[in-house]
């Protein structure tokens, strides 16, 4: 066991650091409240090779292990939660399926483009009457000769308003296929965007596939392998997601804790009662055990193994800790934390968030429950 | 023991949940959307006499005691907590400090309207420096004749930026700080040296005004010294007493609307070839709010029982805020995770429900003192005083 990070990673860190502070943080409140994508510094992090994170440079990836890139979410989503989803939709959900499960044509046409940023990926599964239940998806993917046409309504897609490549799931012959779909493709509209609590800055689009036709060499993967393209994409996602849970907690903690020290009353700074020491000590110790959850799951995904358990485990508690934790900032803030001239009302706004993209806690909460119950030999439903 | 409400006050609260229904609900989202006070509703509830439920008929009021008033912010709060706010800082902290300590002259001349919906009040305790720590406040007064001069602000004032008349408590005597040297008084808004500074822009009850104001050189009549010179503490902290028992029974009605809304979206929605009712994590989830509204209601209609015969309240009250406050938030923070995404879009009401429910636990008084106040009182029965 060693638990420290590499030389290399510390010098990451440093420079995610200085990426966040300089193109991120300057911003962040006001982009939140005009309820718009960080394009500008969407362009800046592909110059700096992070929206092709964890590609190899082959596609002009800057090729990070996935523990770099966990610290890269958790970096970002300290000052914008918003920008990090963003980012992890683009790369975990959308870049990496296509690097794991695309041809060789279908890498070498989309991976440089993504890690350019010249096109930005959406991750489109969900449906009105399939949120948990993936398998209820009911848009359609109709084989005509060499082509396929796709026919459904999905909701929630993530990136959906900025995307210029859209990966759908539908119900094909063999089960669920995956198909790559540009935006340009006749047939796809990108409609509703959903005015959501918080990550305003990140876009939540409805998109309406109808008569959408692509050549089978859209297709990623093989025939009914979509569910497991899927399910490996969420189980990314959900480290990213937790990751980013980790970046608003300690965030959100700095910034209480700094108020603390500042904000005199009864004669001396708050920060000298017990209840406000015990609500910062109770929070860092969520986000301490937080970190190692988060950092050991970024680090199985690079084993190659099955982590779906661990992505599980680590979502669901990354979920729990980011809600627990921006909420007794606020408190910690008092008026100052309900007010919006003050950052930790979009944290607490963004925080609770993650108990419900990427698969609703209780779903989490289920997987987990299954594999327990599986290794006593008995399924459960859900 | 009776547990059961009067006739009179069954047909208050049919009567209100009939306005709540027609004219607060349709305009909730509206108004929290666009930042807008409901002037016109307020004016509404003023007309069919609800701002003066709990005063006595002598000063405009109707005489349904605290009983009617918790029923009033119940019922308004379940359709909208910007409204019940509104209502709440108007009646249960502004005009309540007149009606506990004004004399016949200042009821006559500042209830009256109030109770009628003709005239708003504010209440002006929070400072910058002063949150929590009330008696820190710095706002000045200085005696000159007849009147009164005072110099100073307030912050995070709701109802601020529209009220006519606020309760202002201001410093008369540094030298005896809380006990002797603080005093209320009762200030028209359109008198020279008063000014509304700015507006916060809050993440929750948006269709409130929370005001920051600043006094300069404010002249206020000695007639409108509130209570006597040098008690404004005691009046401040009676009014709060009040307030922190009807922000309970407001409580009541924001857990209310969410474990309705999780209901019915529990029975409608189906996951996984059932209704979402059919799981046991969203059942317990629904057990859970039940029994604690269940309990919540028992607290706040028994200490406004109290507060109606007269006994002894303070305690209790400040146990309905502290539990209330979290009960609220927390049914609210369930019935949002069973909606999944839609109870993330501002197209349904429980995101504003999540935002808003979130102030419970901050504003007057925050969860933190409440717990000071409530330890406070228990130690001192046992001769411990402790300090905040």
């Amino acid at each position: 066991m060693d638990f420290t990070f590499s030389e290399e990673q510390e010098m990451f860190r440093a420079m995610f650091r200085d990426f966040s502070a300089k193109e991120i943080a300057p911003q962040a409140e006001e982009l939140d409240h005009e309820e718009k994508p960080a394009l500008g510094a969407l362009r800046k992090a592909a110059q700096q090779g992070f929206l092709g994170a964890t590609l190899p440079e082959e596609y002009f990836g800057a090729e990070l292990d996935y523990t770099s890139y966990a610290m890269l979410i958790e970096t970002l989503a300290a000052d914008s939660v918003s920008t990090a989803v963003t980012l992890a939709t683009h790369v975990s959900l959308v870049a990496m399926s296509i690097l794991n499960h695309g041809t060789p044509e279908q890498r070498e046409e989309w991976l440089p483009l993504l890690a350019a940023g010249e096109v930005i990926g959406a991750f489109a599964l969900t449906e009105p009457d399939a949120g948990s239940d993936v398998q209820a998806v009911a848009t359609r993917a109709t084989p005509d000769g060499d082509q396929v046409t796709l026919d459904g309504v999905k909701t929630w897609v993530a990136n959906g308003e900025i995307a210029g490549l859209f990966l759908v799931f539908a119900q094909g012959a063999e089960g669920m296929d995956a198909y790559l779909v540009p935006q340009d493709t006749p047939g796809l509209t990108v409609g509703y965007r959903e005015p959501t609590l918080g990550l305003r800055s990140a876009t939540f689009n409805t998109l309406y596939l109808e008569g959408c036709r692509v050549s089978e060499a859209n297709r990623l993967g093989q025939p009914g392998e979509g569910g497991s393209i899927a399910q490996q994409a969420q189980d990314r996602m959900a480290v990213a997601l937790a990751a980013a849970g980790l970046g608003v907690s300690e965030n959100a903690i700095q910034v209480a804790a700094q108020y603390a020290t500042e904000r005199v009353q009864f004669g001396v700074p708050i920060a000298q009662k017990q209840a406000i020491q015990g609500y910062i000590a109770e929070a860092k110790i969520e986000v301490e055990a937080l970190r190692y959850l988060v950092y050991h799951a970024a680090w199985l995904v690079d084993q190659r193994g099955d982590y779906g358990f661990d992505a599980s485990v680590v979502k669901a508690f990354g979920a729990r800790v980011a809600r627990s934790v921006t909420n007794r900032m606020v408190q910690v803030m008092g008026g100052y934390g309900y007010m919006e001239d003050y950052p930790m009302a979009r944290k607490y706004r963004d925080a609770r968030a993650l108990h419900i993209i990427g698969g609703p806690t209780e779903l989490h909460d289920f997987q987990i429950a299954q594999r327990i119950f599986a290794d006593l030999d008995m399924d459960i439903a859900p | 023991m009776d547990f059961t409400f009067s006739p009179e006050h069954i047909a208050l609260r049919r009567m209100i949940r009939e306005f709540a229904e027609n004219e607060v609900a349709p305009i909730a989202a509206e108004i929290d959307r666009d930042h807008q006070v409901p002037m016109e509703t307020m004016r509404k509830l003023g007309q069919v006499g609800l701002l003066g439920v709990c005063f006595p008929q002598e000063y405009g009021g109707m005489g349904a005691g605290e009983m009617g008033y918790c029923i009033l912010m119940e019922e308004i709060n379940r359709v909208c907590t910007s409204t019940g706010t509104n209502v709440g800082a108007h009646i249960g902290i502004g005009a309540m400090a007149i009606y506990l300590d004004g004399n016949d002259e200042q009821k006559r001349r500042y209830l009256i309207p109030l109770a009628r919906g003709e005239q708003f009040a504010a209440f002006g305790l929070t400072e910058s420096g002063a949150g929590s720590d009330a008696a820190a406040i710095r706002t000045r007064a200085v005696r000159e004749g007849d009147s009164w001069i005072l110099d100073g602000g307030k912050v995070f004032i709701t109802n601020g930026g529209y009220a006519d008349v606020v309760t202002v408590m201001a410093v008369t005597d540094p030298a005896l700080g809380a006990r002797g040297g603080i005093t209320a008084f009762i200030v028209e808004t359109d008198w020279e040296g008063f000014k509304v500074a700015r507006e916060e822009d809050k993440m929750g009850i948006r269709g409130t005004s929370t005001a920051e104001l600043v006094f300069e050189e404010l002249r206020v009549p000695h007639e409108n010294v509130l209570g006597k010179v040098g008690e404004g503490f005691v009046t401040f902290m009676k009014s709060l007493d009040m307030g922190r028992l009807t922000l309970g029974a407001a409580c009541i009605g924001g857990a209310e609307m969410a474990l309705e809304s999780a209901v019915r979206w529990a029975k409608t929605r189906r996951q996984f070839g059932a209704e979402l009712a059919s799981k046991q994590a969203i059942q317990w989830k629904i057990a859970d709010i039940a029994t604690e509204l269940e309990a919540l209601r028992s607290l706040v209609y028994r200490v406004a029982w109290l507060v109606d015969t007269g006994q002894p309240f303070s305690q209790l009250a400040a146990m309905c805020k502290l539990y209330g406050s979290e009960v609220a938030s927390r049914a609210i923070d369930i019935a949002l995770q069973i909606h999944g995404g839609l109870g993330f879009s501002r197209d349904f009401p429980l995101e504003r429900g999540f935002r808003d429910a979130r102030i419970g636990e901050i504003y007057e008084g925050t969860s933190e003192v409440q717990r000071i106040v409530i330890a406070s009182n228990i130690f001192r029965e046992h001769g411990v005083r402790i300090r905040p």
